[in-house]
């Protein structure tokens, strides 16, 4: 479907006036002066990256785990036994598959009692139902920034993004191949598939930490409307 | 609530805020911490001028090429199965959004922080159709439960109550029965506010940047509130005045970099959300429908002119953080919802000088606000240039510079008179003079000098004392 534009015309037209000219409907690329960003982390290696990752989950209120696939469903279970357990919710990524969790979520954990619930695409209300009642949910880097500590989520309709919002507690895999220094790279990335023609998530969600505020008197507050706690785990996958 | 946020004389609002100890303490404590926690973060970036000159190039560059951004952006969203709509005026936009309103049978709104929604008095407006509007940032939702009470900064709008203030709002208002610990007033919110999101009919956001090339809007949060309001109810709003775009996801990375570090001090806040058009085939939460409004409300009358630049802002209060003045009077006192000295440069630009005529003689022109802008705006030179456009062009000046006019000894305005005021300021000042301190000055000086000494003008002035030191003077 195609929206609709209205009042387009007279409105741009008096952004032309105003600055002099005829209205523009062809630009060539602006070309920038400056570029400081590409200085930032410039030649770190994967693993000053993680470095500096760990460092920055200080500053963000974020739990940090460094595994690799052989050890990574004892770690995560570590972390689910920390959250206290009881429900979880995933995207339907095949992500789990690859990295062995798929049968350890679903068998090992209906016989500990607890409960795992997979997005499901055709259900939408049991989604939100099962999302907003779920004490943990569990989402998958697409890119991680160093810098700043952020996940990258993309969303799909096997990716719901409330998987990363409702629930109390989210737990982020970061496959260590994902990370980069900063947000330039995640944006390049994103913009070259836009060149390239390819449809862009309706969201891409750029995540650092739990939700937050300091709106009352400035003091910090971890957790506000989206998740209390999280927790990031690295995994070695190369 | 609009642009304007009361009607009491400027001078009246000055007094009652210098009274209001809290606001006074809680306003230059954030202040530290603001300004500490951004210069931090710029120095660990490195390069910071360098950054400050792009995100300066960047913004000139698409007010220069403003219509081709957001045709291109309008484009782009209507792809992907958005409605835009254009709105020259205040009113196009909320009727516009009225009409939606009542086509959806909307009974209940969520709302994320946008200051271009409490420009146009959108909440007002969509409260006359009956329906409950609520604003679910922390801060808002405190003011707004609080009979509506304006914001008093940009970015922190309740920075100006305490949390016992809070817990009796919430108390008085809520039947609220826990403490004032701010863990637990964020807890309550959050419960109160859950079901909210799961039951409304429309979401509606402002944004801090739209991407033309790609057809998205960008969210810049904290509290994850802004996430829900668009992830669940079936039709979501967007409110965006016009100048907020950039060209590409690369542009708009540099932007989110300057403003998360220049408001709060983060690399990155928690939420950084970009979202295109409407839900995909197949998906559960996003909208079904969305519309992108787009404001310009005064703002096409400042392209082109000289105060131009005041567009380049991205509105992070870097600031009013750094403003003496706000120091001192907080948000309040400047009767717009934009306050410190961004808001002193755009509510005349945008409300007439007719209601902000005094706002430019709120400030000191020390530059302590152009030296902290991430995008290069000149403040301190826009707000002298008011000042100039107000005695000169406007042929009056603002009640309080009357009084101090008349303290002048010199009566009608002219165009001279700015420079003969500089002149004759020592002299005429001499009766308020001790100690070399103005400590019972006249006109708008008396507010600030009763709680404060303001220094004294030089015996000289700076012309004179250089064409004497040149002749071998007194130095």
């Amino acid at each position: 479907m195609i929206g609709t534009i209205e009042n387009r015309d007279a409105f741009l037209s008096k952004i032309a006036q105003q600055l002099g000219r005829a209205p523009k409907t062809e630009l060539a690329q602006p070309i920038w002066q400056y570029q400081p960003q590409e200085r930032v982390l410039k030649n770190a290696t994967k693993d000053e990256l993680v470095e500096v990752l760990v460092e920055q989950c200080k500053n963000i209120h974020t739990d940090i785990v460094l595994t690799d696939t052989a050890n990574l469903t004892k770690d995560l279970q570590k972390v689910v036994d920390n959250y206290g357990g009881r429900s979880v919710v995933t995207w339907r990524d095949e992500r789990f598959e690859r990295y062995g969790l798929t049968s350890f979520m679903t068998e090992h954990w209906s016989q500990m009692g607890i409960q795992l619930y997979e997005w499901n695409p055709a259900q939408h209300e049991e989604n939100i139902r099962q999302a907003e009642k779920a004490n943990i949910g569990i989402t998958i880097s697409e890119i991680t920034l160093a810098e700043s500590g952020t996940a990258v989520l993309f969303s799909s309709k096997n990716k719901g993004r409330s998987v990363s919002f409702l629930p109390e507690k989210s737990i982020i895999l970061i496959p260590k191949s994902t990370i980069v220094p900063r947000m330039t790279q995640a944006a390049r990335f994103i913009r070259e598939k836009i060149r390239d023609g390819e449809q862009i998530a309706s969201c891409i969600n750029f995540i650092t930490g739990p939700s937050n505020s300091a709106d009352i008197e400035m003091i910090l507050i971890v957790g506000v409307h989206g998740p209390i706690k999280a927790t990031y785990i690295v995994i070695e996958d190369q | 609530m609009a642009m304007k946020t009361s009607d009491d004389l400027f001078n009246h609002r000055v007094t009652k805020e210098l009274d209001n100890t809290f606001m006074r303490g809680a306003v230059s404590s954030a202040q530290e911490r603001f300004q500490t926690r951004r210069l931090l973060q710029a120095a660990e970036l490195g390069h910071w001028e360098e950054w400050r000159s792009h995100g300066e190039e960047i913004r000139k560059h698409v007010l220069a090429n403003l219509d081709f951004y957001l045709y291109q952006l309008s484009e782009n969203v209507a792809q992907r199965g958005g409605h835009v709509y254009f709105a020259q005026t205040a009113k196009e936009a909320t009727d516009y959004i009225k009409g939606i309103a009542k086509k959806k049978n909307a009974k209940k709104i969520v709302k994320s922080k946008s200051m271009v929604t409490e420009e146009i008095n959108l909440n007002t407006v969509l409260e006359e159709l009956s329906c409950e509007v609520i604003e679910t940032d922390l801060g808002e939702y405190i003011l707004q439960v609080d009979d509506h009470e304006p914001p008093s900064h940009i970015v922190v709008p309740a920075l100006h109550k305490n949390k016992e203030q809070i817990r009796d709002v919430f108390k008085e208002k809520q039947g609220y029965d826990k403490t004032e610990k701010p863990e637990e007033l964020a807890l309550y919110v959050r419960e109160k506010l859950r079901n909210e999101y799961l039951t409304a009919d429309i979401g509606i956001t402002g944004c801090n940047f739209a991407i033309a090339e790609s057809g998205s809007i960008t969210l810049v949060t904290n509290e994850g509130n802004a996430d829900l309001v668009t992830a669940l109810p079936k039709t979501q709003i967007t409110v965006m005045g016009m100048e907020r775009i950039v060209p590409t996801f690369e542009e708009m990375e540099v932007l989110v970099s300057l403003l998360t570090r220049s408001a709060v001090g983060q690399k990155l806040t928690s939420y950084i959300t970009t979202l295109t058009g409407i839900k995909e085939e197949g998906d559960t939460d996003g909208p079904e429908e969305f519309h992108l409004v787009i404001v310009d409300n005064g703002r096409s009358d400042i392209l082109g002119g000289e105060f131009q630049p005041i567009l380049q802002c991205i509105r992070c209060a870097a600031c009013v953080n750094a403003c003496p003045v706000y120091r001192h009077v907080g948000g309040h006192t400047y009767g717009s919802i934009y306050s410190g000295p961004v808001g002193v440069v755009l509510s005349p630009l945008l409300g007439g000088y007719d209601d902000y005529k005094e706002l430019p003689y709120a400030s000191t022109l020390c530059g302590a606000c152009t030296d902290a802008c991430p995008v290069k705006i000149p403040l301190h030179q826009l707000i002298h240039r008011h000042r100039q456009v107000i005695v000169e062009n406007e042929g009056r000046a603002p009640v309080s510079e009357k009084l101090l006019m008349k303290a002048f000894g010199l009566g009608a305005s002219s165009p001279t008179l700015y420079k003969m005021a500089a002149k004759m300021a020592s002299p005429t000042m001499s009766p308020f003079t001790k100690d070399n301190k103005i400590s019972n000055g006249p006109g708008p000086l008396k507010a600030w000098t009763e709680t404060r000494d303001f220094p004294a003008p030089n015996k000289d002035n700076f012309r004179n004392w250089l064409k004497q030191r040149s002749k071998g003077g007194e130095q």
